[in-house]
């Protein structure tokens, strides 16, 4: 269930950039850290942007991996289901570097004069 | 006709600038504020239960309890066991967040107490991603869920302040490997300053309590 707290806050955010506007889409990342099902954010989408601008608008997932950094060589691998070991030097564990954060990147709104 | 609207938000930019309210309105009267998260029947209620036990009559306590229910079975055991406690329904969702927290505080003598406990919900992936404007984020680990955690769920692990691993007493039978548990934990947390303890035998909570008092002394 953690996709409603998450949804509502996407739908805050598109509806203060909208301005009034009626939304087409929304471009959405995802990063692989937070968690987040598309399938799920779209279920509760539904629910919550009915009756607003935002009512019926698509939403398009960018999926980004979760990464760690190796602290010894600097080489960037993904973080999930592994041993957290690097693969280029075998050092183990590394800085979380991608995939933590879900942003809404941009909407798309009905009109030509909004942006 | 359409147009496109540059965003680049972070989703949850809003709930981060609540926590930081938050933050600063427990500094404004130095109360010290951990965040306890942990997955469900890691002792997160038994440790709040021991911790408000060891500071009776020498540490007023607050306590903010999150379940996904209104069974506020949580907090009567921390009211039992001495703390004000004010229980939040959060309404199915899996996580506290910080308005939760927000308008919880408002239900609480925050001119008396000086720790400001929060039991999050049981749950190992989203409440990390939620900030609650603690000044600890603690994980509790349990020795029988296993040492492959800090692996599986490196989110968590990586985004901590403390890691208390509980239910050492049970070492003997459940076959946890500590070194491969402690590896995974410094692979993604360097440093990470570390608790090993049984709430049941009592055993390690000295060491506990003692870094507690020292945080909530340095916060006054």
């Amino acid at each position: 269930m953690h996709e409603l707290g998450i949804t509502e806050a996407i739908l805050d955010i598109v509806l203060r950039h909208a301005g009034g506007a009626r939304v087409r889409t929304v471009q959405v990342t995802v990063g692989e850290w937070t968690g987040y099902v598309g399938d799920s954010i779209e279920l509760f989408w539904q629910e919550l942007a009915r009756g607003t601008a935002a009512e019926g608008a698509r939403l398009e997932f960018r999926f980004e991996p979760a990464t760690l950094k190796c602290r010894t060589c600097g080489t960037v691998f993904g973080a999930n289901g592994s041993d957290l070991q690097c693969p280029q030097c075998g050092a183990l564990g590394g800085e979380p570097s991608g995939g933590r954060d879900c942003t809404v990147d941009a909407i798309e709104v009905e009109g030509g004069d909004t942006a | 006709m359409s147009t496109r609207v540059p965003v680049v938000e972070r989703v949850l930019s809003a709930n981060d600038a609540v926590a930081a309210e938050v933050r600063a309105q427990l500094d404004g009267r130095g109360i010290f504020c951990v965040n306890l998260m942990a997955s469900p029947g890691a002792g997160k209620t038994s440790l709040i239960e021991r911790t408000v036990e060891a500071l009776k009559g020498e540490i007023p306590i607050g306590m903010i309890n999150g379940d996904t229910s209104a069974a506020a079975f949580d907090a009567e055991r921390s009211q039992r066991a001495g703390a004000v406690s004010v229980h939040v329904n959060t309404g199915g969702k899996c996580h506290l967040e910080a308005a939760m927290v927000r308008d919880a505080l408002s239900l609480l003598p925050l001119d008396e107490i000086r720790l400001l406990l929060i039991e999050n919900v049981g749950n190992l992936v989203c409440p990390m991603s939620w900030k609650l404007g603690a000044h600890v984020d603690a994980l509790i680990g349990s020795t029988p869920e296993g040492d492959d955690k800090p692996y599986k769920y490196p989110k968590m692990y990586a985004g901590v302040d403390v890691v208390i691993l509980n239910k050492i007493d049970l070492l003997p039978y459940v076959g946890f490997d500590c070194e491969r548990f402690l590896r995974g934990v410094e692979a993604l947390n360097p440093g990470l300053r570390h608790f090993r303890l049984s709430c049941r035998t009592g055993e390690g909570l000295e060491e506990w309590i003692a870094w507690l008092k020292q945080q909530i002394r340095a916060a006054r």
